[in-house]
C-alpha cells in the first residue's frame, strides 16, 4: 500500500521536472520560460521530499522533509517575482503571440517605481507603449 | 480563537504522550479527537469562529492542491505537444486583500498555480500584475480569480 503510493508520488515528481526541463527548451520567451519551470520543479522536488519523508521511519527524516518543503513554498515564489520584474525593468522582450500587455507604460523611468492606478489616464496611456513592445519583439525572433 | 488552537495542540499532544507512539499519523488523530472534544464542550458563541475556520482552511488547502495538479497537466501537455496553444499576456488584477500578510498569501497562491506568474505590486497596494498563460478574456481571468482563490482564501483568513 504504502509502497503504492511512494510510486505513484515519486513518478509524478520525476515527470514534473522533466517538463519543466522540457519547456525550458521549448518555450519562446523568458517570461513563458519562468512561469513554466519554477512551479513544475517545485512541485516535482515537494513531491519527491514528500516521498522521502514517508518513506524513512524515522522522524528525524520526516521533520527534515516537511521543513524543507515548506522553506521551498515559501522562497520560490518570491524568486520568480523578483527575476520577473527584474527581466520586464531591463525590457526583455515579449513573445510575439502575447495578447496583451498592461503592464507597458507603468513604471516610471527613472526611478522604476510603479504608478498607482488611475483608471481614467491608463486608457489613454497604455495605447502607445504597447505598439512599441510589438515592433521590438520582431527583431528579437 | 487563539487560545482554542492552543488548546487543541495541547490536547493532541497529551493523546501523543499517553498513547506513546510519535508519528504524524497518530498526532493528526490527536488534533481531530481534540477538535471534535472542543466543538462539544464549547458553549458561548464567541467561541464558535475556530470551529467554523479550521475546515474552511483545510478544504482551502485542498481546493489549492486540486487547482495545482489541473494546471500542470494542462500545461505539461502543452509543454509535450508540438503546438503552442498558449496565449499569454499580462493583466492588471485589483485585489481585495488589504493587509500585508494576505497579500503575501495571495501572491504566493497566485506565483505557485503554474501558468500565472505575478510580475509586480503597484505602490498603494491595490492592483498587482500577473503574467498569464492561457488568456482567453482578461476579465473573465480577473472574475475568475476573484471568486474562485481570493474568496476563498479570504474567507480562510478572517
Amino acid at each position: 500500500m504504502i509502497d503504492i503510493l511512494i510510486a505513484i508520488l515519486s513518478t509524478i515528481g520525476a515527470l514534473a521536472i522533466f517538463f519543466a526541463s522540457l519547456g525550458i527548451l521549448r518555450m519562446p520567451d523568458f517570461y513563458l520560460r519562468l512561469s513554466v519551470t519554477v512551479k513544475a520543479a517545485t512541485m516535482g522536488v515537494g513531491l519527491l521530499l514528500l516521498c522521502a519523508a514517508i518513506l524513512f521511519p524515522d522522524i528525524s527524516v520526516s521533520t527534515k522533509a516537511i521543513a524543507i518543503i515548506f522553506f521551498l513554498i515559501i522562497t520560490s515564489p518570491i524568486a520568480a517575482h523578483m527575476i520577473g520584474r527584474a527581466a520586464y525593468l531591463t525590457g526583455t522582450p515579449l513573445w510575439k503571440g502575447t495578447i496583451i500587455d498592461e503592464l507597458a507604460g507603468q513604471y516610471d523611468k527613472e526611478t522604476g517605481l510603479l504608478k498607482n492606478e488611475k483608471p481614467s489616464e491608463q486608457k489613454t496611456d497604455s495605447e502607445q507603449p504597447q505598439g512599441q513592445i510589438a515592433e521590438s519583439e520582431e527583431e528579437t525572433k | 480563537m487563539i487560545k482554542q488552537f492552543l488548546m487543541n495542540l495541547l490536547l493532541s499532544f497529551i493523546w501523543v504522550a499517553l498513547t506513546g507512539s510519535m508519528y504524524y499519523t497518530n498526532f493528526l488523530f490527536g488534533f481531530l479527537l481534540g477538535f471534535a472534544i472542543l466543538w462539544i464542550m464549547s458553549r458561548n458563541d464567541g467561541d464558535r469562529g475556530y470551529f467554523y475556520k479550521v475546515p474552511r482552511i483545510v478544504s482551502f488547502v485542498f481546493y489549492f492542491l486540486f487547482q495545482m495538479i489541473k494546471a500542470n497537466v494542462q500545461v505539461a501537455y502543452d509543454v509535450m505537444t508540438p503546438r503552442y496553444f498558449m496565449r499569454p499576456g499580462i493583466v492588471r488584477y485589483p485585489m481585495n486583500a488589504q493587509t500585508e500578510m494576505e497579500i503575501n498569501l495571495l501572491s504566493m497562491m497566485i506565483s505557485l498555480t503554474p501558468g500565472t506568474l505575478i510580475l509586480d505590486i503597484s505602490e498603494d497596494r491595490k492592483t498587482m500584475y500577473i503574467h498569464v498563460m492561457y488568456l482567453n478574456d482578461p476579465k473573465k481571468f480577473v472574475q475568475e480569480t476573484k471568486t474562485g482563490l481570493e474568496r476563498r482564501l479570504l474567507e480562510a483568513l478572517r
